[in-house]
């Protein structure tokens, strides 16, 4: 106890170094999660009740770090766009851009019978959920073209593999909005 | 841990062998206890009056000192004007948030409400932290009269959905009566504390807790020692109060229409009505039928009450807290059949249609081997010992019940925080001017889900202060906002461009100053302490008394007079410097000359002894 905190004086200085990994993006997550709840255990404010402030001080920071860190890193897209971001790549905001151009059309339909929907047209129902299974098996086929740029990136940091990782988070997240709305319309 | 705590010591730990003890307190709606960790297990407290729970009532009476718990109680009806309860609704309120609940309070509300409720009873005006404080400091009393030492330190449990000011008030009430708050406890989560300390079980619970004033659940993953919160929700408005209301809303219709009087204005009347109900209520839990029994003025009121009317009548309440379980096993990502076991806490859970209701909702069994009013309080007392360090293999992971964000343009609050994260959490945000020169920077934050500011609740403004005045758009000031453990938000800020720490004046939109609470404390505290040693000097003089009577009885004995001379000077020598220490007020010495006499007499107590078995000996015959 006394070499972890005496040893560090300053916080890590990103999310990955809480965990004491490299930047990664294929993250094994069970393993991740057993090293967030070792350091829990280690650091939590609630282990050092009877310590100095500086100590408690720096517990509640560690472990506020620890936990934003955690919460970020679990999460695919949001830890991909964490390291776009430290990367100086700032994904962009979904509601601003244009939908993907072979979306457009599933778009336009989408938003009719979302439209007839809420006009109290019952059967609008149908189409908005084959419409929510065509958007779950695109988000399933992004997922895997994901997980492969994050093997790529992880083999070879390359600033190419980040732009097309971008783009492809920025579909991704339309994606998801529909899936969103229509779970929504349904539900 | 304990290695840790030789390197390093704590604080106050000195020559002295053990800490501080710190005790877990349950301070409810209705009822508030105080349990401690005797050796590995959490105990309750027992009152004087050999009851645990000590009900939140204080009475004011004009010109004299304030009356807690069971007193207050009958004080309620004899008194009502000055007899608050339910005070744990009115925590970090203004009087606008509570508008419908004051008008049935039969205590007057003072102006200047706005941000903190300040009642006007016994020709004072107290504000809610207060009326906390006073049950605190009962509380604090039981377990030092029990305990026998100085209790300074407490964990505190809160309704989980509790906000910023509400758990601050709560904190404010433990400084006000003399107690460093190590901790503000989820009491869902110390419920499953309390059970998991148990059971050691893994697996996924809900705690339902229905008490008197809040509803909460939470769902919680436990494994190895580690109860981590996965999602919580809550009404902090709901409880059996509400069912009480109902009820005495019916009960006066009926009245009104029978009697052709109308009872409302009559306070006395009304708590006396209320307390009929009440009883009505709790009978219905074990009985299918129940009678209200009310008279006044040699009229009488009686109307029976079916279970299944009743049933009929709460069935909305119950809806409502169904419907906060939905929404936290959604935000914990899990069906009803995820749930292992259900946890039952608060004295509303004794309802049968409660216990349906959530047994059909979970499709599990619900736990009641613990005393639901004690559940708590248990749970606290353990969280007490992870942090005093004696209890090692347990951990909480608890959430934050609402999520944080701050005022946009056009009213808009974008989120820093959202609801459910882990806590400790924090989040960064950067801040510039919109002027050249600008010197301040105004940050108002808020809580709650909505999108519009107007719509959440709002919790501070932040102001950043004397900034260097730069270009419109040059400063660069980065705010951390920060989620403690207790589930409060603490502020600082940086200038970027300089590296220094920037000025925050805080401007808490409910609640009491830090000034205010500190001139609130400097009364009671200082008498807090003064009572403890006071009562102590008290008792100590009590068992000399006793002992002093003892020894000069002792002194009629033949046995004194066949003592060595000298012995009889010792004796007499314990007795002087027992009587000199008698009218100081140094317990600890008066305890000491009289372990001293004790020690001095023993020959005396000896040969008292041997000549009354001989004695004895010569009157009776043994077989
Ligand atoms: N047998 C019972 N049947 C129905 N309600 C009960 C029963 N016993 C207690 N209650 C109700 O439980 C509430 C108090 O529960 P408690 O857990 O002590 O609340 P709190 O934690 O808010 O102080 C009161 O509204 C009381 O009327
Ligand atoms: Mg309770």
């Amino acid at each position: 106890m006394r070499d972890l905190l005496y040893g560090m004086s300053s916080l890590p200085s990103d999310y990955f170094a809480v965990f004491g990994i490299p930047v990664t993006l294929a993250l094994d997550l069970p393993e991740l999660q057993r090293r967030f709840y070792v350091l829990s255990k280690q650091y939590h404010p609630d282990r050092f009740g009877r310590a100095t402030a500086a100590e408690q001080q720096y517990a509640l920071d560690f472990t506020s770090l620890l936990n934003d860190a955690w919460r970020v890193l679990r999460d695919p897209q949001a830890r991909a766009e964490y390291v776009l971001q430290n990367n100086g790549l700032e994904a962009g905001d979904s509601r601003g851009n244009p939908p993907p151009a072979e979306l457009l059309e599933e778009v336009f339909e989408l938003n009719m019978a979302l439209e007839e929907l809420r006009q109290g047209e019952a059967e609008a129902r149908g189409p908005i959920r084959e419409a929510l299974d065509r958007f779950l098996a695109l988000r399933e086929a992004l997922d895997s073209e994901r997980e492969a740029l994050f093997l790529r990136y992880d083999a070879n940091p390359a600033a190419e593999t980040l732009r097309q990782l971008r783009a492809l988070l920025n579909r991704r997240r339309y994606i998801e909005n529909l899936v969103r709305d229509a779970q929504q319309a349904l539900s | 841990m304990s290695v840790f705590q030789i390197d390093f010591g704590s604080p106050d730990s000195g020559q002295e062998s053990a800490p501080p003890r710190v005790v877990g307190i349950d301070l409810g709606t209705t009822n508030s206890l105080v349990a401690f960790l005797d050796l590995t297990a959490p105990k309750v407290i027992l009152g004087p009056d050999g009851a645990a729970l000590v009900p939140s009532v204080v009475s004011f009476p004009a010109g004299a000192e304030p009356v807690v718990g069971a007193a207050a109680q009958q004080a309620l009806l004899a008194d009502p004007a000055n007899t608050v309860y339910s005070a744990k609704r009115l925590m970090g309120r203004g009087a606008a948030d509570v508008a419908g609940e004051l008008a049935l309070l039969p205590f007057p509300v003072a102006p200047g409400s706005e941000s903190v409720i300040r009642l006007a009873v016994g020709g004072r005006e107290v504000t809610p932290p207060e009326v906390g404080a006073y049950i605190l400091r009962q509380l604090k009393q039981n377990a030092e009269a029990f305990l026998g030492e100085p209790v300074t330190q407490a964990v505190i449990t809160v309704p989980a959905y509790f906000d910023d000011a509400q758990r601050q008030a709560t904190k404010d009430a433990g400084r006000i009566a003399g107690l460093e708050v190590l901790r503000l406890v989820n009491e869902p989560t110390a419920a499953a504390l309390a059970y998991g300390l148990d059971k050691r079980q893994n697996g996924t619970i809900a705690v339902y807790d229905f008490g008197g004033g809040t509803f909460d659940v939470s769902i919680l993953k436990l494994q190895e020692g580690l109860f981590e919160v996965l999602a919580t929700h809550g009404d902090t408005h709901l409880g059996g109060d509400d069912i009480d209301n109902l009820l005495l809303r019916v009960a006066l219709e009926d009245i009104a229409s029978e009697w052709g009087a109308d009872l409302s204005g009559n306070h006395e009347a009304l708590q006396r009505l209320r307390r009929a109900i009440i009883d009505a209520k709790h009978e219905l839990s074990t009985r299918p039928v129940t009678t209200i029994t009310f008279d006044d003025g040699g009229r009488e009121y009686r109307r029976q009450l079916p279970r299944e009317v009743f049933d009929q009548l709460i069935t909305p309440i119950i809806e409502r807290t169904l419907a906060s379980c939905r929404s936290c096993l959604g935000d914990a990502g899990l069906q009803p059949a995820a749930i292992d076991e259900v946890v039952l806490v608060g004295g509303s859970t004794r309802i049968p249609l409660v216990r349906q209701a959530v047994r059909a909702l979970f499709e599990a069994e619900p736990h009641t081997e613990l005393n639901p009013d004690e559940v708590v309080a248990l749970g606290a007392a353990v969280q007490a010992g992870i942090l005093a360090g004696t209890v090692e293999d347990h951990l909480l992971l608890d959430v934050t019940p609402l999520s944080l964000g701050i005022e946009t343009m056009g009213g808009v609050v974008s989120k820093l925080i959202l609801r459910n994260s882990t806590i400790p959490a924090s989040a960064t945000e950067q801040f510039t001017t919109a002027v050249d020169g600008q010197r301040n920077v105004l940050i108002h934050v808020l809580q709650g889900e909505r999108e519009l500011a107007k719509d959440c609740r709002s919790l501070a403004r932040f102001d950043l202060k004397d900034l260097d005045p730069v270009m419109a758009g040059m400063a660069r000031i980065e705010v951390r906002f920060l989620i403690d453990a207790n589930g409060i938000l603490r502020v600082s800020a940086k200038d970027l461009r300089t590296g220094k720490e920037q000025a925050v004046e805080i401007k808490p939109s409910y609640g009491l100053t830090d000034e205010q609470v500190e001139a609130m404390i400097l009364e009671s505290f200082d008498k807090a302490e003064e009572d403890f040693k006071e009562r102590q000097v008290r008792e100590t003089r009590v068992e000399a008394d006793r002992i002093l009577a003892a020894v000069e009885k002792a002194k009629q004995d033949e046995a004194w007079f066949a003592l060595p001379p000298a012995e009889r000077a010792a004796i007499d020598l314990a007795i002087n410097e027992l009587l000199l220490s008698y009218h100081g007020d140094d317990y600890v010495l008066i305890q000491q000359k009289m372990e001293a006499l004790d020690h001095a007499s023993r020959g005396l107590a000896e040969a008292m002894m041997n000549s009354a078995v001989r004695g004895a000996l010569k009157g009776t015959k043994i077989e």
